[in-house]
């Protein structure tokens, strides 16, 4: 709790300090050494004991109608995982919406195996269905590593969710006055020593959106995309967004348009 | 009870490389939770590791072993198919089993 | 099985009953893991820890590298890795100076296990890294210095 209020009275200041640091032959050469920190813990990323268990969930006979998720329909047909997030968030038919991987997971928990998506909805991150959704998402965005990010824009809904993603991107709100393009609307934008990537551009889309959900080093969890925007919005100064609802749903949507192309790399690990 | 491990075995020029994840909160003892009260020490303090029955590495960590432990090693000899069972065993007397074909 | 160890650890107090069991055939023999060495794993100092562990005061030997970042992005997780060229190597263990306790972990290479082993460590700050090598019955050692940032920013 009060690790989380410094770190947010923090990030104002921080993000200046970044800003001027950048540049600068000594922050070169750190960010050169992150980056080999970085790549040394790629190999071996503990978000596959993540995938590990949401195999498994995956698999196994649940909820109220005793099913497992095998027949769900993540947008290439029945039961086929295997770079289906790299395709998402995209336009339903059977639901008339567009959904992103953990609502249209909801749906299949929903109508394959009886569980209430309010049980997901309304839990804390890490525990309960929401915990077990983490470890499912775990598991189907693994199977879409190395895959390139491939949006379909067609359907008019679509098109929709993309402008009001890029409105809401643009949206300047709360105590601080800021909008997600504050902070990731700039070319070398840094807060400490994290590179925040311009998600307006294609390669900054890719890299951000692209690598996300991850798992985290800082506390050992794994976040999925729902929980990297809520902390966004936190970092936003903004109320917390209901998760799943269509804001949620449209910002992924523009920043995975923007990323079209770019190449999939998850599951991330991050600081 | 305690989550699987992932194990990878893979052999190559007469050397097996293992390398293993395990689930595991590495808690310190030292750390407090949102009400100020510490969390108590838990932590993986031992571990082994058999190939074909014969121990390959004799493994003893302390808390600050980061959380989901990571390990890699490599032995001598391995052949495609052969077990490598990976056992570890925490403070509290917990432990967990399991084996994966060297590929 | 699991419950009665349990039961022997307890009322038995040590692993010397285990390894018992574990020779009589009682108890599967990887299950009769080694005695955790609790008077190294909590020395404290650097000098207190290397002590615990029969080491006293190693020289240095530049047949040892370090494996580690110069800069850690996050304490909590900096990946180490040791190996050496020393013939005969008995164990390899991984200190790190600033932490409460030095002694981070230790490993046991049986004869075919090669001297390169990799993990990852806590650092509660920028710290000295200690490598310290038995081989051939002599203690050696190698240091390398790990800056750690801790991101204080972004949650
Ligand atoms: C006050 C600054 C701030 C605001 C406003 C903000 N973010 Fe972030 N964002 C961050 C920081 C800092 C990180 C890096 C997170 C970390 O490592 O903890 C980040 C990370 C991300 C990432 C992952 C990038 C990567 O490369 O890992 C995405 C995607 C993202 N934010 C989207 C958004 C969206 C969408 C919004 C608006 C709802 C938003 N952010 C608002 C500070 C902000």
């Amino acid at each position: 709790m009060n690790y989380r209020m410094l770190s947010q009275g923090l990030a104002g200041a921080c993000l200046v300090l970044g800003t001027l640091g950048a540049g600068s032959a000594q922050a070169d050469a750190t960010t050169d050494e992150i980056a080999r920190y970085r790549e040394m813990i790629a190999d071996g990323n503990p978000s596959e004991l993540f995938a590990l268990q949401g195999e498994e969930l995956w698999k196994q006979k649940r909820g109220p109608r005793n099913a497992s998720l095998e027949q769900c329909d993540l947008g290439l047909g029945p039961g086929v995982v295997k770079g289906a997030s790299a395709r998402l968030p995209r336009y339903f038919k059977d639901t008339g919406r567009v959904q992103d991987l953990e609502t249209r997971l909801m749906t299949c928990m929903e109508t394959l195996q009886g569980i209430d998506p309010k049980t997901i909805i309304n839990a804390a991150w890490g525990k309960g269905e929401r915990e077990k959704m983490q470890a499912i998402v775990a598991y189907v965005v693994t199977e879409s590593h190395g895959e390139k990010i491939d949006i379909d824009m067609k359907p008019p809904q679509m098109k929709k969710m993309y402008e009001l993603g890029k409105m809401t991107f643009y949206y300047r709100g709360g105590p601080m006055d800021f909008s997600c393009a504050t902070c990731h609307g700039d070319k070398d934008k840094r807060i400490r020593l994290q590179d925040l990537p311009d998600l307006r551009t294609q390669a900054g889309a890719a890299a951000g959106w692209g690598s996300w959900p991850a798992y985290r080093v800082s506390n050992g969890q794994f976040w999925t995309m729902q929980h990297r925007l809520n902390d966004c919005f936190r970092q936003q100064r903004f109320p917390e967004p209901i998760y799943g609802s269509d804001v949620t749903i449209a910002l992924s949507v523009y920043m995975a348009a923007t990323g079209n192309g770019g190449t999939v790399m998850t599951p991330g690990i991050k600081r | 009870m305690a989550n699987p491990m992932k194990i990878r075995a893979a052999a190559k020029d007469g050397v097996t490389e293992v390398k293993v994840l395990m689930s595991h909160e590495m808690e310190t003892g030292q750390r407090k939770d949102s009400s100020g009260n510490l969390v108590p020490a838990h932590f993986i303090t031992e571990l082994t590791a058999t190939w074909n029955g014969k121990t390959v590495l004799d493994a003893q960590f302390g808390p600050a072993v980061s959380k989901n432990p990571y390990l890699a090693f490599k032995f001598k000899g391995g052949a495609k198919g052969d077990k490598v069972v990976v056992t570890w065993k925490d403070n509290k007397g917990d432990s967990r089993t399991d084996e994966a074909a060297i590929a | 099985m699991i419950k009665q160890r349990r039961e022997v650890l307890k009322t038995g107090g040590g692993l010397g009953v285990l390894g018992l069991l574990a020779a009589a055939g009682v108890i599967k023999p990887e299950l009769a893991l080694a005695a955790w060495n609790e008077g190294a794993f909590k020395a404290g100092t650097l000098e207190k820890s290397l002590a615990a562990l029969g080491a006293g005061k190693p020289a240095t030997s530049g047949d040892i590298s370090i494996n580690a970042p110069d800069i850690a992005e996050n304490g909590a997780v900096v990946p180490i890795g040791v190996s050496t060229t020393l013939p005969k190597v008995e164990s390899i263990s991984i200190l790190i100076e600033k932490n409460p306790d030095a002694l981070a972990a230790t490993f046991k290479l049986p004869e075919g296990t090669e001297a390169n082993v990799q993990t990852r460590c806590k650092m509660g700050q920028t710290s000295n890294v200690y490598a310290l090598v038995k081989a051939d019955g002599k203690f050696l050692m190698a240091m390398k210095e790990v800056k750690v940032t801790l991101g204080g920013c972004g949650g």
